[in-house]
């Protein structure tokens, strides 16, 4: 074409970025061994590397074996103790790391590109920019981790497990918080993508990284999975729901922590007085960025009715401006799909379902897939519900910000959503409503290493960026003893008195168990000293609806929270001396110990209720990222065989001052303390189905309980033979899990918090 | 030098206030996709200099200053006719090539008119008590009057920003409209004087209600303000633009004014055009940049482009 013909048809023409640099890059290195121990090992078994955009060799690295695994955590045991010793050494490797991502930085975005089939314009402006900052934010982390986290100590070695949408900026928000705290790693790149982590252990050695710190070993799922099941401290996994179901039960009762970062089907929710024009322009960085292969996506558009049709016909018109084609190409918005298989994945998907109306814009031959719309869906649409990690939007209407919630949380998964209003009540009304663990105000995708990231429900758990972070590659210093199961007294004979009846408490009233068993409670002194039920799973399941009718709890005020703690700890102490009786009888320990600690315990949690306050964080918008702290929901908790008052009070008041509901499971020997104290309860303006108790034994609740998809979360302090059951049956809903041990005269209520609560980022930019 | 299809000119219409008051813009997320389009969109060697000749055909070359004498104009003028060096256009198979427009105060349209004489260059006038427009209202309506008479083909007036910042909309559509008429057949373009305006909202708001009182063209800045022509309005502006041509299938023209002086920032002002927009708006009867320096820096991008070698100033006639 002649620069006059240009002039006349005004086309944008090709503007190729080299790969020059990255292909010599890479066929310097030759074919790829694992980075172990600070080297290279010898390439083995070989498996090749495509460019998905011309299905051209890129290179050849090495399946995992076992034994490379075994060298791998090896190398990073070895490597701990020393790496976790001084915080300013590690701030300064970390910052070296992030300089010289910096100076290479184009080099990484051209080999991202190359290996994941993603836009240069993302790779270049996004993805490496925000490794940067992921390491010199974790290199501030390093060096104030011994003034502000002084009760924090690192894991020791963490398993990490990658995707391939973003494997560049996965490996840092995986590596550098670990790293920061003193952890070592064993990171595995994803199969399809591993090039640019291989790069980034080129300059491991550049920094000044210790030898054994980071190792990255290249391979499949198999290789994924011998990291799981390797002597690591924790594994921490992005990637899809159903692998991350697999590596909770994988890692049951191993006493390895987790974090999972899921899948999503984000809403993408328009108020009719949102500005359209702003709200189409996102949706274009919601669903096709990186081909809308992101977790995060805004994948589900939520229109309200009378601006339905309007917002569609101004998306589709955006549609046919998305230009979609090489890669490299420094004015395409759209590459191509990671691999063949991921493609067919997505055809096959919309192949199986040809409902509503579908518009799709032309893509190239080859591994490219062309944006889409599908309108007029409902929400029974299996594809609103499924994930299709491709270029597709699904849309429906509502018609109330009520409705729009309520189709919203219609889902399985909860990791972000996007509000779109002008009208600052409404979209700050919504967002906290949305089941999700971040969510964008007028905006979409906006990430940072200040802010936490991580979802709620489906989309796993843990957060990763922010202090809140931090959580996850930390552990507390104070150790308890384990807990032992404690026998129940046994004797025989008749009660002192009259006999008095001990039933379950569900939904603020007595309730006889659903089985018609009880079990007869002996004293220390052999005598009967009455009769408790025993909870089955149905008793469960009520206990369960009864906390859902008292969700209100969870959005009322912390004020409130605090009196009706307060109040309880007044009850309680106006009995003081039958509870200490009670306790004594049960256990035949210290009952006035017990009553004035768990007094102690319900004005700890009186004092957090209002005072747990979330955080502002320093992102770089002009706009606050306000870090929320929200009660979990519903919280089963198996209540400890030891302190019969003590460790129910411990965890029921924390997590209740937090707004959550609960189910607990009482102390299985001694269970009378709790079924006394549900008067105290009655007595304290304390909402029916907030509290709920079951006595009866925590080995048959807690599969019933952690498989239950309408319960949250499950703390199990019963017995730590129950932590494999609890974690295996988890797995269903993916529900967050604690199974600990704690000293019970200690007041923990702080720590117990975090675990009560979940940290929800809601990013507000702003202008006027 | 392109043609293309004659389009009717905007008739105008009622003032419709719920259209108006629905409009929105939300400056954070407008923000963003005007300083990510840069990244997003790239026009490489001949591509590149077929953007930047379109540049210049697209420029109003613009002398508004109390110094300026018929011996300036007369320059100005003589640029406008041969921007480019005839060598570089020669080699780039674009001989002929002219700007949009020049652009000057009213007592120097007879002037311009006479030496832009047999190019078909029109002559703007800005106009209505440019730039602060706060004149007596009948002397501005009289001042647009004389421009015409003058030989003025196109009228630059600016509105009362005080109709925008007191919500008087009413009070603008009338004052519009009103200028509309004494244009006659000459075009109209509306300066919003966006840098007074406040918000991107009382932007997207003054521009649907200029256009609804039939503005030819809505433009952002008299280029005396302290915020002239940014990306951000630009969005804002041809938005509005957008929406009004859906409802009404009316093509209004964009003049972004003042600060665009680098040949990349036109690249981006152009290609935002042309995904915002379309490629229709790409012309000179859709669109125009109000600029005085950016065709020097086009002319060194373009004898760079011809030879290889960066350019230098001096190496290019000044207008």
């Amino acid at each position: 074409m002649t620069v006059k013909e240009i002039f006349d048809t005004m086309d944008y023409g090709p503007a190729p970025e080299s790969s020059k640099e990255a292909l010599a890059w890479l066929a310097s290195k030759g074919d790829f061994g694992h980075f172990i121990d600070g080297a290279w090992t010898t390439p083995g078994t070989l498996f090749a590397v495509m460019n998905p955009a011309t299905d051209a060799l890129l290179a050849q690295v090495t399946q995992g074996t076992q034994a490379d695994i075994d060298a791998a955590v090896t190398a990073a045991r070895t490597a701990q103790p020393a790496w976790a010793k001084d915080g300013n050494a590690r701030a300064k490797v970390l910052y070296a790391l992030a300089r010289i991502l910096q100076k290479q930085s184009r080099l990484f975005a051209v080999l991202e590109t190359l290996d994941n089939g993603k836009p240069i314009r993302e790779s270049r402006d996004i993805d490496v920019p925000q490794a940067i900052r992921h390491f010199y934010y974790h290199a501030g982390m390093a060096q104030i981790m011994d003034a502000e986290l002084p009760d924090r100590q690192p894991l020791g070695v963490c398993g990490q497990i990658i995707p391939w949408n973003f494997p560049l900026l996965m490996l840092a928000w995986k590596i550098a918080p670990a790293l920061a705290m003193g952890n070592t790693v064993v990171l595995k790149p994803a199969e399809w993508t591993p090039l640019t982590a291989l790069l980034f252990a080129d300059i491991c050695n550049q920094a000044g990284v210790p030898p054994g710190v980071v190792n990255i070993v290249t391979g499949d799922g198999e290789v994924g999975e011998m990291i799981v099941t390797s002597d690591v401290d924790k594994v921490a996994f992005t990637g899809s729901t159903a692998v991350g179901r697999r590596i909770r039960e994988l890692t049951a009762g191993t006493g390895k922590a987790l974090s999972l970062e899921l899948g999503g089907k984000g809403p993408y929710i328009v108020f009719e007085d949102a500005d359209i024009d702003s709200a189409v322009e996102g949706v274009v960085d919601a669903i096709w960025f990186n081909q809308g292969q992101v977790c995060c996506a805004g994948s589900r558009l939520l229109v309200q009715e009378g601006i339905a049709d309007a917002f569609h016909a101004k998306l589709r018109a955006r549609m046919d401006k998305l230009r979609i084609g090489d890669p490299l190409d420094k004015c395409i918005d759209i590459g191509a799909i990671v691999h063949p298989r991921q493609r067919a994945r997505i055809a096959d998907m919309l192949a199986a379902h040809p409902e509503g109306e579908t518009y799709q814009t032309q893509a190239p031959d080859g591994c490219f897939f062309p944006p889409t719309l599908i309108t007029g869906l409902s929400p029974a649409s299996p594809l609103m519900q499924q994930e299709i990690f491709g270029p597709v939007l699904v849309a429906t209407t509502f018609r109330t910000p009520a409705e729009a919630v309520e189709i919203a949380n219609s889902t399985r998964y909860g990791l972000a959503a996007s509000v779109w209003s002008e009208n600052i009540n409404l979209a700050l009304d919504v967002a906290p409503k949305l089941a999700a663990g971040i969510v964008w105000v007028n905006g979409t995708n906006m990430m940072d290493a200040a802010a936490g990231f991580g979802g709620v429900r489906e989309s796993g758990f843990g957060r990763e960026g922010g202090w809140e972070g931090l959580e996850g590659y930390t552990k507390p210093r104070a150790t308890a003893p384990q807990a032992q199961p404690v026998a129940a007294f046994a004797g025989e004979g008749a009660a002192d008195g009259l006999d008095r009846t001990a039933k379950l408490y569900i939904g603020g009233k007595q309730a006889r168990p659903d089985g018609g068993y009880s079990r007869a409670v002996f004293g220390a002194n052999g005598k009967l000293l009455g009769h408790a039920g025993l909870a089955n799973r149905k008793d469960l399941r009520n206990a369960v609806e009864a906390c859902n009718a008292a969700k209100g709890w969870g959005t009322s005020t912390g004020h409130l929270r605090a009196q009706i703690l307060y109040y309880m700890a007044e009850n309680l102490s106006a009995r003081a001396d039958e509870f200490a009786d009670r306790v004594a009888a049960l256990t035949g320990q210290d009952g006035a110990a017990e009553v004035s600690a768990s007094i102690n315990r319900l004005f700890s949690a009186a004092a957090w209720a209002d005072k747990y306050d979330g955080q502002v964080h320093d992102v770089p918008i002009r706009g606050v990222a306000l870090a929320m702290k929200e009660p979990v929901g519903t919280i089963g908790i198996l209540c400890p065989d030891d302190h019969p008052l003590l460790g129910l009070v411990s965890l029921m008041a924390p997590a209740i001052a937090m707004g959550n509901r609960v189910v607990m499971v009482a102390s299985r020997p001694f269970p009378l303390a709790a079924t006394d104290f549900y008067q105290v309860i009655d007595t304290s303006d304390v909402p029916g189905g907030v509290v709920n108790i079951l006595t009866g034994d925590p080995a048959d609740l807690a599969d019933p309980m952690a498989r239950h998809m309408d319960i949250d979360a499950v703390w199990s302090f019963a017995n730590p033979a129950l932590t494999r059951t609890v974690e295996t049956a988890a797995a269903g809903n993916l529900k967050r899990t604690w199974c600990g041990t704690l000293d019970w005269t200690l007041d923990n209520t702080k720590s117990i918090l975090t675990h009560a609560t979940e940290v929800r980022n809601i990013w507000i930019p702003y202008g006027a | 030098m392109t043609q293309h299809d004659h389009l009717p000119r905007n008739p105008g219409m009622a003032l419709d206030m719920d259209w108006v008051m629905r409009a929105q813009a939300n400056t954070s997320a407008i923000e963003r996709r005007a300083s990510t389009l840069p990244g997003r969109r790239s026009v490489k060697k001949d591509h590149q200099a077929a953007w930047l000749c379109k540049a210049i055909s697209l420029i109003d070359l613009t002398t508004l200053s109390g110094d300026d004498s018929a011996g300036r104009v007369r320059r100005l003028c003589a640029k406008a006719r041969q921007p480019v060096a005839p060598d570089i256009l020669d080699a780039l198979g674009m001989t002929g090539l002219t700007t949009g427009a020049v652009c000057v105060y009213h007592d120097m349209v007879a002037t311009a008119v006479d030496a832009l004489e047999g190019s078909g260059i029109p002559v703007a006038a800005v106009s209505t008590g440019f730039p602060a427009g706060l004149s007596p209202f009948h002397l501005r309506i009289a001042e647009i009057g004389e421009s015409v008479a003058a030989g003025a083909e196109e009228i630059d007036i600016v509105i009362s920003r005080r109709h925008v910042l007191t919500g008087n909309w009413k009070a603008l559509y009338d004052e519009m409209a009103e200028m509309r008429a004494a244009c006659g057949d000459a075009h109209v373009k509306a300066i919003l004087a966006t840098g007074e305006l406040g918000t991107l909202r009382n932007v997207a708001r003054a521009s649907l209600v200029c256009m609804m009182a039939g503005a030819d063209f809505i433009k952002t800045s008299t280029g005396k303000e302290s915020v002239n022509a940014t990306l951000p309005v630009t969005l804002t502006m041809i938005r509005a633009i957008r929406d009004f041509h859906d409802r009404t299938g009316i093509h209004i023209g964009y003049k972004p004014a003042g600060g665009i002086s680098k040949a990349k920032d036109a690249l981006v002002y152009l290609s935002m055009i042309k995904d915002e927009l379309g490629d229709r708006w790409l012309q000179p009867d859709l669109f125009r940049f109000g600029a005085s320096s950016l065709l020097g820096d086009i002319e060194r991008q373009l004898e760079h482009h011809v030879t290889g070698s960066y350019s230098a100033g001096w190496r290019h006639a000044i207008g």
